[in-house]
């Protein structure tokens, strides 16, 4: 074999995995500005977008719940051991409050809403791509983007900062419960110490501590737009059966998941240029 | 508000796809040809699927009032004709015109607005797992029509007894719960609910027993009477074909190798149609 038939034996495989890479994300920011188009142009899903919201909003709140419950409570048990050794237990509301609120709360809540809903939303769709039921409601004469991607595209962006919010309030409050039952802390210590490391950053608005804002509310958004478009993304283009539908679903969690970690890092870079310095 | 009887929704809704059906007349830029209406028309169609070519240059017409059966092989790009017609897929080259719009090329609006005018009945039936056989039958009046929800009630009920199934006995029943058959059916009154003016199907036979098959070729039959709606039947049962056609085109190496009556493909001397009736 010659060195450029070699060279072009190796180099094909590569510039096809880019071709396909590059049109893939081509088609994932198409979806991404029609789904855009079609949350302010008529008509609108109401009904659809309200059972979503109840699947991703009250079908994971237990597992947030759970989530959150346990993140504070282990949270507040590992920075015990080492604060014991320095005498500064007293800041233990802080470290939780901030770790919480600023990181864990959004990540671990749009993790585990991924792992949740995200699958199902591929599943769902993809189930429908391979037995025609997106093609039936195209012919119907009704636009699928409109009627399967776009409600739970809005109901994604709603819930998650709601179910944030659940994640947050649970971790301190299981952080509290260490912090008097091993630590012999005060509610009220502990509550200050949270306080305090929320005002820290300053506010927006007068009353609205910027951790809370960012953590609660700029990134539940987006890391719940990407959960809905990439689970809507990968279940259109399901194919290949109920073998297609099991590989689009671990393709739609790990897609949203990476996304989501990487996200972060860019939204926390971001909110710490406009907001912080 | 005075209840509107069935007789009367039924007239409004005749005397509107009258006017529409006037309308679409008027636009269709081909007009009539020989004296029939040109329904669809395939012009030198070419579609390939990576080194695939599936359709070479294909090219026919559908006429209204008329049934299509286009037949051939697995893989041979039949439900590519019909994917082609209603735009879930677009050509490569050639033109694909559907009552005068060139369907390949018009804006969404007008290609949803051409959707409407058109059933499609889907080799599983295509179901909406989620929705009971009542919502099923009744999702496009309720996403494409203003009409009341008396009149969707009635005109759900009118399109279930039409497929011979009874309103009160499956209506309530999930797609999970149906046979093969009464899926098919259901999936055929779903697909005329909005009195279509063209019906494709695809594979409508497939999997079914003799007898459920022949009650849904007879069902094909009663439509071609009693709603004059032209059809496109993509199979390859040649005696569904034979039973319900006016006219039978035979794809295969990406060609049209015949099209013609069926009585002519019997009598039809090509080595491939011989070897395919076989």
């Amino acid at each position: 074999m010659s060195a450029r038939s070699a060279g072009q034996t190796l180099w094909r495989p590569v510039a096809n995995l880019f071709t396909r890479w590059a049109l893939q994300t081509y088609d994932y920011f198409a979806l991404l500005l029609r789904t855009l188009i079609t949350t302010v142009t008529r008509p609108f899903y109401l009904r659809d977008m309200t059972q979503q919201m109840d699947t991703i909003g009250v079908g994971s709140l237990m597992i947030v719940v759970l989530t959150g419950l346990f993140t504070g409570m282990v949270l507040a048990l590992q920075s015990a051991v080492e604060m014991k050794q320095f005498g500064a237990t007293i800041y233990i509301g802080r470290l939780v409050g901030a770790s919480t609120v600023r990181e864990l709360g959004p990540v671990l809540t749009a993790l585990m809403v991924t792992g949740r809903a995200g699958s199902g939303m591929a599943a769902q769709i993809g189930a429908m791509k391979v037995t025609e039921q997106v093609d039936a409601l195209s012919t119907i004469g009704v636009d699928p983007i409109r009627k399967l991607v776009t409600p739970r595209f809005l109901a994604a962006i709603i819930m998650m900062p709601m179910l944030t919010m659940v994640t947050d309030l649970l971790a301190i409050f299981g952080g509290l419960l260490i912090a008097i039952t091993k630590l012999n802390l005060s509610t009220d210590l502990y509550m200050r110490s949270v306080y305090y490391t929320l005002a820290d950053s300053g506010f927006v608005l007068r009353y609205i501590p910027i951790d809370v804002l960012a953590g609660a509310v700029i990134k539940p958004v987006v890391f719940g737009a990407v959960m809905a478009l990439t689970g809507c993304f990968y279940g259109l283009r399901t194919s290949g059966g109920t073998e297609g539908v099991g590989r689009a679903t671990t393709r739609a969690v790990v897609t949203s998941s990476i996304l989501i970690l990487a996200l972060d890092y860019f939204l926390t870079q971001i909110i710490i240029v406009l907001f912080i310095e | 508000m005075e209840r509107q009887s069935h007789d009367e929704i039924e007239a409004e809704l005749r005397q509107a796809v009258q006017e529409e059906l006037a309308e679409d007349a008027k636009r269709a830029d081909d007009g009539p040809r020989d004296g029939r209406e040109v329904v669809i028309e395939l012009r030198d169609v070419v579609r390939q699927f990576g080194d695939n070519l599936v359709l070479d240059r294909i090219s026919f017409q559908l006429f209204r009032g008329e049934t299509l059966a286009i037949l051939g092989g697995s893989g041979t790009g039949k439900s590519t004709v019909l994917r082609l017609i209603l735009r879930l897929d677009l050509p490569d080259s050639g033109d694909v015109f559907v009552m005068g719009s060139d369907v390949a090329h018009c804006p969404v609006d007008e290609m949803l607005a051409i959707r409407q005018k058109m059933g499609m009945v889907f080799q599983g039936a295509a179901l909406f797992d989620s929705l009971n056989v009542t919502d099923n039958v009744a999702f496009p009046l309720y996403e494409v029509t203003d009409l009341t929800e008396d009149e969707i009630v009635a005109w759900v009920e009118r399109a279930l007894s039409f497929v011979d199934l009874d309103p009160e006995r499956v209506g309530d029943l999930l797609p999970a719960e149906l046979s093969g058959g009464m899926k098919k059916r259901v999936g055929i009154a779903r697909a005329l609910i909005h009195q279509p003016r063209v019906l494709l199907f695809d594979e409508p036979t497939s999997g079914l027993d003799p007898i459920t098959t022949t009650t849904i070729n007879d069902l094909i039959r009663k439509m071609q009477r009693e709603l004059t709606v032209s059809s496109i039947v993509v199979t390859h049962d040649i005696r569904s074909a034979f039973r319900i056609a006016d006219r039978v085109a035979l794809l295969a190496g990406g060609h049209i190798i015949f099209i013609g009556s069926p009585e002519e493909m019997m009598a039809s001397e090509n080595e491939y149609v011989q070897e395919f009736l076989d």
